[in-house]
C-alpha cells in the first residue's frame, strides 16, 4: 500500500495544450477525456431511449406509420430491441459511469495529476468512438441493424440466411463490441494502474471515497470480462465469414444445409455470460460507489460501515465472476451445475443487502439535505432495493422455470441495471456539474426531472414483472398470437404511456444542462459542502488539477459533523486530528 | 419536501404490492404434476422478499423525512457504524437468501436430476423458426431416423423433420403440428431444434427448456389436468418469434388412444 510523494507523480503530468484540436479533441487531460466519453454516453442514451419509444409504439399500434421511420414491422422491432440493448448496456451504462465520470474525477479525488497512461486513455476513448460509429452504420446497411437481440445468441447470430439484419448489420454488430472491448481493456489497465500508482501522499486505500473503490473494482471487472468478449467476438465473426463452426452445429436454416457442423451455441452462451454477468456489476458498482458518497455528503454524516462497505464492493467483484451460469438454467447446460451458479448468485445479494443496510444506517441520524443529487441518490437506493428483490426469483432455477425469458426478467434488470445505473449518471451529473463547468443546475427543473423520471420508471418497470408472472415471454413484438397474452394488452398500454411521460421528461434534463453551462449560477469551489479531493482545487480544476500543488491526505473521506470541529465537515486535506475512526 | 418524498416512495410501495397480493395478473392456472410446489414456493419466496421490500422502501421514505434538515433539526450523529449490526444483517440475509435456495432445490432436483419413469409417453419436440412439430414413435415404440439433407420446413409435417421414409422404424412415425398427450401420465419430451435456438415454454404446465441444434434434450411432465394449452417460444428466434405458437391438447388416455390410432391409420 505504497503512497507515492510528489516527485513520483508529477512525471505522469505533461504541459496543458494550447490548440483546439490537441486541448479538446485529441486531448490527453483525463478531464477532457471524461466529458468525451459523456457526451458520448449523452447522445448514446438519447437513441437508446427514442429506439425504445419506438418499440413501444409497435407494441400498442403495430399497424401505425411513423413520420419519418414509417410503420414498423416485426423484425424491425427487434432490430430495434437489438440496437437498445447494445447501446444502452455498452455505450451508456459502461460508458458514462466509469469512462465518464470515473475518468474525470479518479484522478482528482485520488490527489493525483491524470490517469497514469494519458496516451492510452485518449486512445481508449476514440476506440470506443469508432465502435458506436460502427454500431450506428448497421442501422444503413442492406438488411438493416441484426434482429439477434443484444445477446446474440448463434446461431441465429452466426447465420445471414436466419434473418433479416443477420448479415452485414450482425458483422457490424460484432465488430462494434470487439471494437468496444478494446476500449474498455485499455481503460480498464489505466484505471488499476492510477489507482494503484497514482495516490497521493497519505491517500491510502482505506481513505479512499466509495467512488474510487467502485471505479476499481469496476475496472477490475472489465480487465477480465472484456477479453473473454472480445475473444468470444472474434470466434463469431471467424463463424460468420471464415468458415469456423465454433457456434454452429450442423442446421438446416431456410430448406437449406449451413456449411457448419460440430460448434456448440453453448459455448457462446458461457463466453458472453461470463462477461455478461460482471457487465451488469460494472453498470452498476460506479453508481453504488457514488450512491454511497452522496448519502454521506448530503446526510452530514459518515458512511455507516466503511469497511463493510469496501469488502462488500470486493465480494460483489468477486462473486460476479461466479455466477454466469444463472442466465442459462433453461439452455440445456447441465442441472447439476445450476445448483451451484444458483447458490453463488444468492450468495451475492448478501454483500447487495449490506450495502443497502448500510445506506440506511447512514441516513438514520443524518441531517439531510434534499438537493437534486441526494433525490437521485435516494431514488437510487429505492430502485436498487425494487429490482434487487426480484433477484432471488430469478437465481432460484426452479423458479426460473415459469420467469426466465418473460416481462418479468426484462422489468428485473431494466429496474437494477437499468434505471438504477441511470439513476447514478443522473446523480452524479448534478452533483459534479458546478465542480466540472464552474455553475449550478437549476434546482427547480432537476427536481421536476427528478418527481417524474422516478415515478415513470416505476410506472414503466414494475408492471412487467406482473406481466412476466402472467408468462409474457420477452422480445414479443405482438402479443395477438397467444389468447393468454391478450388480457396483458391493456397493462402493455399502461407502459407505453409511462414511457411517453418519462422519456418527455428527459428534456428537462437535458435543457437543464446546456442552459445551466451558459446561463446557471455561478458555483464556488465547494458548493456541498463536501470533503473530498475535488472539492478543494479550483472550479472548474485547472490541468493539472491542483495548480501546482500536491494535496496530502489526514482523514478518510466521510468526516462529518465531527464533534469539536468548526464546521460540520473536515476536508481530507484538513491536517487536525480527528480522534475516532 | 421530505415529506413528498416519503409520500411517493410509500405510495409506489403500496401501489406494487397491492397489484401483487391482490393477484391481478399472476402466473396463470398450473395444470401439472410440478405446478403446486413451484407455485408454493414462488409464494414463499414472493412472502419474504415482499416483507423486505416493503420494510427497505418504508424506512428508506421515513428516514428521508425524518431526518430531514431543518432549522430545528439536531445535529447529524457522529458515527462510523456499527460491526454487531454489520455481522447481524449479514448473517440474517446470508440464511434467508441460501435457506430459500435450499428449500426450492429439491423441486430442481425432481424436475431435472430424475429422468422421466419407465412408463412415460415420448414425444418428440423439434423446434424450428417458426414452428413445432411433434413425433410419436408409433406401435413399434421406436422413433426411425431423420436426416439433416431431408429437411423441408416449407412442405410441413415429416418432410419438415426430414423423417427418412427409407429407415423401417420411421413407417409408423406420427408427426404432428398439435401436441397431444394424455393426462395423468408422464410425458417425456425429447427437445430438439433445426435451426436456431428455439426454447418450448407451456405456462400451464410449468415448463419451459430450450431446443438447442445439435442437442437431444430430454425432459419430463406430468399433466394432471384435461384442457388446451398454449405453447409459446420463449427463445428470440427470428421475425417470427412472436408467432411461433403451438398448442397443447391434454385428453383423456381414451380420446388420446383414439387420436393416435387415427393418425396412424391416416398414414396407412
Amino acid at each position: 500500500m505504497a503512497t507515492r510523494d510528489f516527485a513520483a507523480h508529477e512525471s505522469h503530468a505533461h504541459a496543458a495544450p494550447q490548440g483546439f484540436i490537441r486541448k479538446w479533441v485529441f486531448s490527453f487531460d483525463h478531464k477532457v477525456i471524461g466529458l468525451q466519453y459523456y457526451f458520448l454516453a449523452l447522445t448514446a442514451v438519447f437513441v437508446g431511449m427514442f429506439l425504445s419509444l419506438l418499440m413501444r409504439i409497435h407494441l400498442i399500434w403495430p399497424t401505425v406509420a411513423l413520420p419519418l421511420v414509417g410503420e414498423i414491422r416485426p423484425e424491425t422491432y427487434l432490430s430495434l430491441l437489438t440496437m437498445h440493448g447494445t447501446i444502452m448496456v455498452f455505450f451508456v451504462l459502461t460508458t458514462a459511469p466509469q469512462g465518464g465520470f470515473g475518468n474525470y474525477f479518479l484522478p482528482i479525488q485520488i490527489g493525483a495529476a491524470d490517469m497514469a497512461f494519458p496516451v492510452l486513455n485518449m486512445l481508449s476513448f476514440w476506440v470506443t468512438l469508432l465502435g458506436y460509429i460502427v454500431i450506428l452504420a448497421a442501422f444503413f446497411v442492406p438488411g438493416g441493424a441484426p434482429l439477434h437481440g443484444w445477446t446474440g445468441y448463434p446461431p441465429l447470430s452466426a447465420l445471414p440466411s436466419a434473418g433479416p439484419g443477420e448479415g452485414l448489420g450482425a458483422d457490424l454488430w460484432a465488430i462494434s463490441i470487439g471494437l468496444f472491448c478494446i476500449g474498455a481493456l485499455m481503460s480498464a489497465l489505466n484505471f488499476i494502474t492510477t489507482t494503484l500508482d497514482m495516490r497521493a501522499k497519505g491517500m491510502t486505500m482505506m481513505r479512499m471515497p466509495l467512488t474510487c473503490w467502485a471505479w476499481f473494482v469496476t475496472a477490475i471487472l472489465g480487465l477480465l470480462a472484456f477479453g473473454v468478449l472480445l475473444s468470444a467476438a472474434i470466434l463469431l465473426l471467424l463463424d460468420r465469414n471464415a468458415g469456423t463452426s465454433f457456434y454452429v452445429p450442423l442446421v438446416v436454416v431456410n430448406g437449406q444445409l449451413a456449411a457448419h457442423k460440430g460448434g456448440s451455441p453453448l459455448l457462446w452462451q458461457h463466453l458472453f455470460w461470463f462477461f455478461g454477468h460482471p457487465e451488469v456489476y460494472i453498470a452498476i458498482l460506479p453508481a453504488m460507489g457514488l450512491c454511497s458518497q452522496l448519502v454521506s455528503v448530503f446526510s452530514r454524516k459518515p458512511i455507516f460501515g466503511y469497511k463493510a462497505m469496501v469488502y462488500a464492493i470486493l465480494s460483489i467483484g468477486l462473486l460476479g465472476f461466479m455466477v454466469w451460469g444463472h442466465h442459462m438454467f433453461m439452455s440445456g447446460m447441465s442441472p447439476y451445475t445450476a445448483f451451484a451458479f444458483s447458490i453463488m448468485t444468492m450468495a451475492i445479494g448478501v454483500p447487495s443487502a449490506i450495502k443497502t443496510f448500510n445506506w440506511l444506517g447512514t441516513l438514520w441520524g443524518g441531517r439531510i439535505r434534499l438537493s437534486s443529487p441526494m433525490l437521485f441518490a435516494i431514488g437510487f437506493v429505492s430502485l436498487f432495493v425494487s429490482g434487487g428483490i426480484s433477484g432471488p426469483f430469478l437465481a432460484q432455477p426452479t423458479l426460473d422455470i415459469p420467469l426466465h425469458d418473460t416481462a418479468f426478467v426484462t422489468g428485473h434488470f431494466h429496474l437494477i441495471m437499468g434505471v438504477a445505473s441511470i439513476f447514478g449518471i443522473f446523480a452524479a451529473t448534478y452533483y459534479w456539474f458546478p465542480k466540472m463547468f464552474g455553475r449550478m443546475m437549476s434546482e427547480g427543473l432537476a427536481r421536476w426531472h427528478f418527481w417524474f423520471t422516478f415515478v415513470g420508471t416505476y410506472c414503466i418497470f414494475m408492471p412487467m414483472h406482473y406481466a412476466g408472472m402472467a408468462g409474457q415471454p420477452r422480445r414479443y413484438s405482438q402479443f395477438t398470437e397467444l389468447h393468454y397474452l391478450e388480457h396483458l394488452i391493456p397493462l402493455n398500454k399502461f407502459i407505453t404511456f409511462a414511457a411517453f411521460v418519462t422519456i418527455s421528461a428527459q428534456f428537462l434534463f437535458l435543457f437543464n444542462l446546456f442552459w445551466s453551462m451558459k446561463f446557471g449560477k455561478k458555483a464556488s469551489d465547494n458548493p456541498w459542502e463536501a470533503t473530498t479531493l475535488e472539492w478543494t482545487t479550483a472550479t472548474p480544476p485547472p490541468h493539472d488539477n491542483f495548480g501546482g500543488r500536491t494535496p496530502v491526505v489526514y482523514n478518510g473521506p466521510y468526516e462529518y459533523s465531527v464533534p469539536g470541529a468548526p464546521r460540520d465537515y473536515v476536508m481530507q486535506t484538513d491536517p487536525t486530528v480527528i480522534a475516532a475512526h | 419536501m421530505g415529506l413528498v418524498l416519503l409520500l411517493i416512495i410509500w405510495l409506489i410501495t403500496f401501489a406494487s404490492t397491492y397489484f401483487f397480493v391482490a393477484k391481478t395478473w399472476w402466473l396463470p392456472a398450473g395444470a401439472s404434476s410440478s405446478a403446486a410446489a413451484i407455485d408454493h414456493h414462488f409464494t414463499v419466496t414472493y412472502i419474504l422478499m415482499g416483507i423486505v421490500f416493503v420494510a427497505a422502501q418504508m424506512f428508506l421514505g421515513y428516514f428521508a423525512w425524518k431526518y430531514r434538515d431543518r432549522a430545528s433539526a439536531p445535529k447529524a450523529r457522529y458515527s462510523h457504524g456499527n460491526n454487531t449490526l454489520e455481522i447481524v444483517w449479514t448473517v440474517l440475509t446470508a440464511i434467508l437468501f441460501i435457506g430459500l435456495n435450499l428449500m426450492s432445490s429439491s423441486i430442481w432436483a425432481a424436475e431435472r436430476f430424475r429422468p422421466a419413469g419407465p412408463g412415460a409417453l415420448q414425444v418428440e419436440v423439434t423446434g424450428m423458426q417458426f414452428a413445432w412439430y411433434f413425433r410419436y414413435a408409433g406401435p413399434d415404440g421406436k422413433f426411425g431416423a431423420t436426416k439433416p439433407e431431408l429437411i423441408d420446413p416449407s412442405a410441413g409435417g415429416e418432410a419438415a423433420i426430414g423423417l427418412d421414409p427409407a429407415d423401417a422404424a420411421s413407417k409408423d412415425d406420427v408427426v404432428t403440428g398439435t401436441m397431444y398427450v394424455p393426462v395423468n401420465r408422464e410425458v417425456e419430451v425429447i427437445l430438439r431444434a433445426h435451426d436456431v435456438i428455439h426454447s418450448f415454454f407451456v405456462p400451464a404446465m410449468r415448463f419451459k427448456q430450450d431446443a438447442v441444434p445439435g442437442l437431444a434434450i430430454r425432459m419430463h411432465f406430468t399433466p394432471t389436468v384435461a384442457g388446451d394449452y398454449e405453447i409459446a417460444c420463449a427463445e428470440l428466434c427470428g421475425l417470427g418469434h412472436y408467432k411461433m405458437h403451438g398448442m397443447l391438447k391434454v385428453v383423456s388416455a381414451e380420446e388420446f388412444e383414439k387420436w393416435l390410432a387415427a393418425r396412424e391409420a391416416e398414414k396407412q
